[in-house]
């Protein structure tokens, strides 16, 4: 075949089939040690251990969250944590019916002779961490890799590098049993309009599916992680409507229907905003022969971590602020999310954070 | 955009989509005069033109067939030829709801230093030529790049310039008003089994799909023409069942949902194969967001011409076996064919020709 097949596709297919299934998403709460102790200094809250598994204790035991999950992206040390407890997240979240997920890229690095453009490495014994991620319990994996719209970005040699970079880490992935999430993520960064954020994204994601098929990736068995299709961080907003229209336009010219799901990153939009666009792709009239759902990290966490602010007694309500959340974007996958989500501190706050760095 | 969107890109969509109805496909009456004569000698028909316009006129005047057919493709000689009674062919065929098309590409030429592999002539002056075509007339046309199968083939060279010279012909189609069908062949000569011509097929089409894109081709404005996945022409026949799968999985994994309709060759298959192989497709239980239909040239005019024979007392009998196959495919393109639509040994019969030069 043109895929490779390895002994894992059957459940490499089942468990992308599975992660797209109508009415849920992805939690994406794989932040690094130094990204996670941003979000805790924002909320006074101190970067140790266990604040950090805390934190992720109230998110997976939130009541209502799991049957809106299909997955959740975790960083390395939370795959081996376990709750107050004693039990491992990754079997709370087993039990719960949700694939747990683990980040494997190790960061950005720049492209010399660019404008600041990066690639992203972590190719290195990648197998291996794959095994071994696979033995305690991931069933996909997640790499992100970044480009940026600029005069003359982005290049040639930045689509190219992202994209066999991708390409590379999609395969080590399958032969170890893990979904490859593939995340090309355009920076919304800019003053551009949203046709050439438009042409930019087909552009990036033609190349891709064309690096996917060079390394013979099975389709069947990845996901998507891209960009909504959106104007600049500079430039004026536009209705929901109109971002779908342009987002599913652009899949529908790059994404072959084998690809099971798709599910879109947040960037820097607010919860509200990241939500009513799902949904009005949802609610689209044109051909979508793969699921549209959500891997949000940011518009799903934002109000949770202000409500909490690292106090035990707060746990509660942070858990109802998440669940109203995790309910908005499901309804939001079937296109039924009718703007009602009872708006928590901060749902409504822009999350962009110029060049953002994870 | 990516895609270049000029004067003509409504019409182009709304062309291709009818094009693309279920229930029609397309009639490849477009022979070149040396290989009509081939067809002609056959039947110890003199190659003339009268013979040609007589042979066409029979094609588009058979009673009954024009509401299964939504194209006809023709040879630039036929697109200025008329009836007997003086209409122009094409006038003939846009009141009956066929869309005429025009074949443009000037054969195929040998690609030095490979093993026998080929490239597509006909970009000189093509803009031009479409112009001329579209005022006659034509609003759609057809360019043929033909691949093999081998120890080494193809070579990377032959896969990059054939995708290359059918995205630059698709680019300048659009230009001038005329959706162009896209026509990789990989040819069924050959001992290799299905997964073999699975697997090329799928890079051959991806490779198509990432030069489009270079060429910032509208998707929604063109047609594909592939071959259907089989094995090869020394190797053992396989059920239509087989062949559906394969086929359908190809495309799914290469042709983005952009694309309204793939329109199937049918290559050295007989009527029936022909038949049967695309109505299994249209019974898939799977997910296509494009239609699958025909545009057959030997699949659907071999019996008919075996039938006409060159006589005029033998038009109306010919006409009606014509009408038989044209019913058969159309009914096929909704998975409605139950087979064995004309008892006639020639619909039965193999088409294929070793190394097969139009």
């Amino acid at each position: 075949m043109s895929a490779f097949t390895s002994k894992f596709a059957d459940e490499l297919i089942a468990n992308a089939a599975y992660i797209g299934t109508p009415g849920k998403g992805i939690l994406a709460a794989d932040e690094s040690t130094g990204t996670i102790g941003k979000r805790l200094a924002s909320i006074n809250v101190e970067n140790v251990e266990t604040n950090r598994r805390i934190l992720r204790e109230l998110l997976f035991t939130a009541p209502g969250a799991l049957p809106c999950l299909s997955g959740v992206i975790l960083f390395e040390e939370t795959l081996y944590q376990k709750s107050s407890d004693g039990k491992l997240f990754v079997d709370i979240l087993k039990e719960g019916g949700v694939l747990p997920g683990i980040k494997v890229d190790k960061g950005t690095v720049e492209l010399a002779g660019t404008n600041g453009e990066t690639t992203t490495q972590g190719l290195d014994g990648l197998g291996d961490r794959c095994k071994k991620y696979y033995e305690a319990g991931a069933r996909f994996a997640k790499w992100r890799a970044v480009l940026k719209i600029g005069e003359n970005e982005p290049s040639e040699l930045s689509i190219h590098e992202n994209a066999y970079g991708l390409a590379r880490y999609a395969v080590i992935c399958q032969e170890n049993g893990l979904v490859p999430i593939v995340e090309p993520e355009i920076l919304v960064d800019g003053s551009h309009d949203i046709q050439k954020c438009a042409a930019v994204t087909e552009r990036v994601l033609a190349a891709c599916y064309k690096a996917l098929s060079d390394h013979h990736v099975l389709l069947e068995g990845t996901l998507l992680k891209p960009n909504m299709v959106t104007p600049g961080s500079d430039s004026p907003k536009v209705s929901p409507e109109v971002i779908a229209e342009h987002t599913v336009r652009a899949l529908q010219r790059t994404v072959p229907a084998a690809v099971p799901a798709i599910v879109f990153l947040s960037g820097g939009q607010s919860e509200e905003e990241a939500t009513r666009n799902l949904n009005a792709m949802n609610q689209l009239k044109t051909k979508k022969p793969w699921s549209l759902s959500f891997s949000f990290g940011r518009a799903l966490q934002q109000s949770t971590l202000k409500t909490w602010a690292g106090k035990e007694e707060n746990v509660k309500a942070a858990q109802e602020a998440l669940y109203v959340r995790c309910k908005a974007n499901s309804e939001a996958t079937l296109g039924t999310y009718k703007g009602d989500a009872k708006l928590g501190d901060g749902a409504a706050e822009s999350l962009h954070v110029k060049d953002y760095k994870y | 955009m990516s895609a270049f969107v000029g004067k003509y890109a409504d019409e182009l969509i709304k062309t291709a989509k009818y094009i693309a109805t279920p229930g029609k496909g397309i009639l490849a009456a477009d022979e070149s005069t040396g290989t009509i004569g081939k067809r002609f000698a056959s039947i110890n028909v003199e190659n003339v033109e009268s013979n040609r316009q007589a042979l066409r006129e029979l094609l588009f005047t058979s009673p009954g067939a024009f509401p299964c057919l939504s194209g006809v493709i023709l040879f630039e000689e036929t697109l200025y030829q008329k009836t007997s009674d003086g209409k122009p062919f094409v006038d003939l065929l846009m009141e009956n709801g066929v869309i005429p098309g025009i074949k443009v590409d000037k054969g195929v030429v040998d690609l030095a230093g490979t093993n026998g592999e080929t490239t597509t002539q006909g970009l000189d002056s093509l803009g031009a030529r479409c112009q001329e075509y579209y005022k006659a007339g034509a609003r759609f046309a057809k360019w043929r790049a033909v691949l093999k199968i081998g120890a080494t083939e193809p070579s990377e060279l032959s896969i990059q310039e054939n995708a290359k010279g059918l995205a630059r012909y698709a680019i300048i189609c659009q230009e001038n008003g005329l959706v162009p069908i896209v026509e990789p062949e990989v040819l069924t000569d050959g001992s290799h089994d299905i997964k073999k011509c699975a697997a090329v097929t799928e890079t051959v089409l991806a490779a198509v799909y990432k030069a489009l894109n270079d060429h910032h081709v509208l998707l929604e404005g063109t047609l594909l023409k592939p071959n259907m996945v089989t094995p090869g022409s020394d190797s053992p026949k396989v059920a239509a069942e087989v062949i559906a799968e394969y086929t359908v999985t190809a495309l799914r994994r290469t042709v983005p949902p952009a694309v309204p309709g793939i329109v199937f060759l049918s290559g050295g298959q007989s009527e029936e194969e022909a038949t049967l192989n695309l109505n299994a497709m249209n019974k898939l239980d799977v997910l296509k967001p494009w239609t699958l239909t025909f545009s057959f040239g030997r699949a659907l005019q071999q019996s008919t011409l075996k039938a006409w024979a060159g006589k005029t007392e033998n038009v109306a009998k010919a006409q009606a076996t014509f009408l038989i196959r044209c019913k058969g495919n159309s009914d096929a393109t909704l998975g409605k064919y139950t087979g064995g639509a004309s008892g006639d040994s020639a619909a039965s019969e193999s088409l294929y020709e070793k190394g097969y030069k139009y």
